[in-house]
């Protein structure tokens, strides 16, 4: 390993190393990281794994119809005669992706956003961010994006724009109500004296204060993007057939309820199990950062 | 500030959030695909119908005049007709909204009682059995969809084990109260209908409880890691070492600025409750105003679709500015810091 000259740097990794000791002592944590990596990879390598990929697509086995768990199909097969678990396999893919995707957009303008009307409380400034904010909050998101959905034509991509749209002022609000409250601690005033600059206040001072409740939100918020996006799919405003959708796969299965249980259970565990990952792991993160603070 | 210049200042930043809602939801419902006028008639409508109609709603002018005249005849109290039930919007609204109030506002309590409650608990004895409970309890709410609850109560408690009704507000037997308010609770309270009460109370338990769950696992989330974080402060071992009694520390101390957070969030967990309202309406056949809003966006129902998105604004502000003053009464230092920041 090459010698690192940089303190500062030095240090980071050091605290990273730390970090990620107390993070895989807590048994949790290991737990949701097993079950992301799990579901990551099954959505990575579907194409190699799954068992029938043919059954992804558009695919039709009148003969296999409506099969029960078996060994040849272990979560058994739809109306169409197609294996549920392969095409919970290709769901994983659109699940993860829904979420990384919204997630990226949303949270920078977020997070930055809330800082500067947190900080600003009381001004003019804080009042065009938040109220610009109130008028995107003002409304449930679920309810905007469908309405969006409702006007564009229903497909995956336009289902994670209107979601991404309606979610970035969860972050504003939620960091606004930290920083208002931060910017009056002693720290805070001690840099506005020592003459540090408001960028310096804001990220280095104001944000990592902040972060742990960023951290934790996010995690919740991977699992929250993915319900929404199937309930989307739910209504049919979503992913659109044959496309393998847990959301949709879930809404056509509930039409066959009580008797063919399989064909809607097993997709709704397979959307449980992913937003449950990334539950614990941002239980563990939490963990993580309260040991910090104290 | 005094709470009633609080309430001016909001109001008058409300009439702007709706202005500007207003503008967001004009220019989603209007860069439709498609013809709305068309899709109303029908394909065997003759072109001068649909010509009159366009007219009518003013589609023929450019978009800015459809704004202008939208904005208008709303402020006087008129939200144009349904393309699809041929009625004014507004008489639709009156018949559906309340319905969907008394099912939010119900799932709603459950949601801030429990969430509460169960999260304190498990903040105070973190790392104990009840902890434990509390927390599988929350993971399952948190990670399940409101629509696979409401999947599953309804099959459960409704089909198999017929604890609870499957559909709708009232059994067929019994008589509904006069409208008074719309809500069938409320409505049976006034007029001394118990039967119907407890009727009503009966059909709302599974769509409230599929709604509440979710946000109910959050709430109970959000107050537990406070309340293990507040617990080793400073301040409360030193409430303890001045010799406060347990439940005052508990209580006062402890709980008390520990449900800033958990209250913040609650407005917004109302929001995404009133979201799925949207789904679990559908499902229960409830005969409410998000069954009403989803039917309208699934058939492209311009008018219909504002008018129901407006209308749950205005719902959802009130919602926010309750929220506001129940975390400046819990936060004393946010009153203070808007004061000074002015």
């Amino acid at each position: 390993m090459p010698k690192i000259n940089n303190p500062m740097l030095k240090r980071r990794i050091e605290a990273l190393k730390k970090g990620w000791y107390k993070f895989s002592k807590n048994p949790v944590s290991v737990v949701g990281l097993f079950f992301v990596l799990a579901v990551a990879f099954i959505a990575a390598f579907a194409p190699y794994i799954a068992p029938y990929p043919q059954h992804a697509g558009r695919f039709v086995n009148f003969a296999e119809a409506s099969q029960p768990p078996s060994w040849k199909h272990l979560c058994g097969t739809d109306v169409f005669g197609r294996d549920i678990l392969s095409r919970i396999f290709f769901g994983f893919r659109y699940s993860l992706m829904m979420g990384v995707v919204v997630l990226l957009l949303v949270v920078p303008p977020g997070v930055v956003l809330g800082l500067i009307a947190g900080y600003y409380r009381g001004t003019w400034i804080d009042t065009v961010i938040m109220r610009i904010t109130d008028v995107f909050l003002a409304v449930p998101p679920l309810i905007l994006a469908l309405a969006v959905c409702s006007v564009l034509t229903p497909s995956v991509f336009n289902a994670m724009m209107a979601v991404s749209l309606m979610w970035w002022p969860w972050y504003t609000r939620l960091v606004y109500g930290l920083a208002s409250s931060l910017r009056n601690e002693f720290f805070v005033q001690a840099a506005e004296v020592a003459g540090a600059s408001r960028a310096h206040i804001l990220f280095r001072e104001i944000l990592p204060n902040c972060v742990s409740s960023i951290f934790t939100k996010m995690s919740l918020d991977m699992g929250w993007v993915i319900l929404i996006g199937s309930s989307l799919s739910f209504v049919g405003l979503g992913a659109q057939p044959p496309t393998p959708d847990l959301g949709t796969m879930v809404a056509d299965g509930a039409k066959y309820l009580p008797n063919q249980w399989w064909i809607a259970i097993f997709p709704a565990l397979a959307i449980m199990i992913t937003v449950l990952g990334f539950n614990l792991i941002g239980d563990g993160f939490r963990d993580l950062f309260a040991l910090e603070e104290t | 500030m005094s709470i009633l210049k609080f309430l001016g200042k909001r109001l008058v930043l409300s009439i702007f959030v709706l202005f500007g809602l207003s503008l967001l939801i004009f220019t989603i419902s209007r860069v439709l695909p498609g013809d709305p006028v068309r899709m109303a008639l029908g394909p065997r409508a003759p072109e001068w119908a649909v010509e009159n109609m366009r007219a009518q709603m003013h589609l023929d002018k450019p978009l800015y005049a459809q704004y202008y005249y939208w904005l208008s005849e709303a402020l006087h109290g008129d939200l144009g007709q349904s393309l699809f039930t041929r009625r004014p919007v507004v008489q639709d609204i009156k018949e559906f909204l309340p319905a969907t109030l008394e099912l939010a506002l119900f799932a709603g309590v459950i949601m801030a009682l429990f969430g509460i409650l169960l999260g304190a608990v498990a903040g105070r004895y973190s790392n104990t059995w009840i902890d434990n409970s509390v927390r599988i309890f929350s993971y399952v709410g948190v990670v399940t969809p409101s629509f696979v609850f409401a999947i599953l109560f309804l099959l459960l408690f409704g089909y198999i084990l017929r604890w609870f009704p499957t559909a709708g507000r009232l059994s067929p037997g019994i008589v509904r109260p006069p409208v008074i308010t719309g809500m069938v609770t409320l409505d049976s309270l006034l007029t001394g209908h118990f039967a119907a009460l407890g009727d009503a109370l009966w059909h709302m338990v599974l769509p409230a409880v599929s709604l509440a769950l979710g946000g109910m696992a959050q709430e109970a989330r959000i107050t537990r890691s406070t309340i293990s974080d507040n617990l080793r402060k400073d301040y409360i071992a030193s409430a303890k070492g001045f010799g406060v009694p347990e439940w005052l520390v508990t209580l006062k101390y402890l709980l008390k600025p520990s449900l800033i957070p958990t209250v913040s969030i609650l407005g917004l967990d109302f929001a995404s409750l009133l979201g799925n309202a949207f789904l679990v309406e559908l499902i229960f056949n409830w005969p409410g105003f998000s069954r009403y809003g989803i039917n309208a966006m699934l058939r492209k129902d311009l008018n219909a679709v504002a008018a129901v998105v407006m209308v749950l604004g205005v719902v959802f502000i009130i919602v926010n500015i309750l929220v506001d003053l129940i975390v400046a009464w819990l936060d004393p230092r946010i009153r203070l810091g808007a004061e000074r920041g002015k």
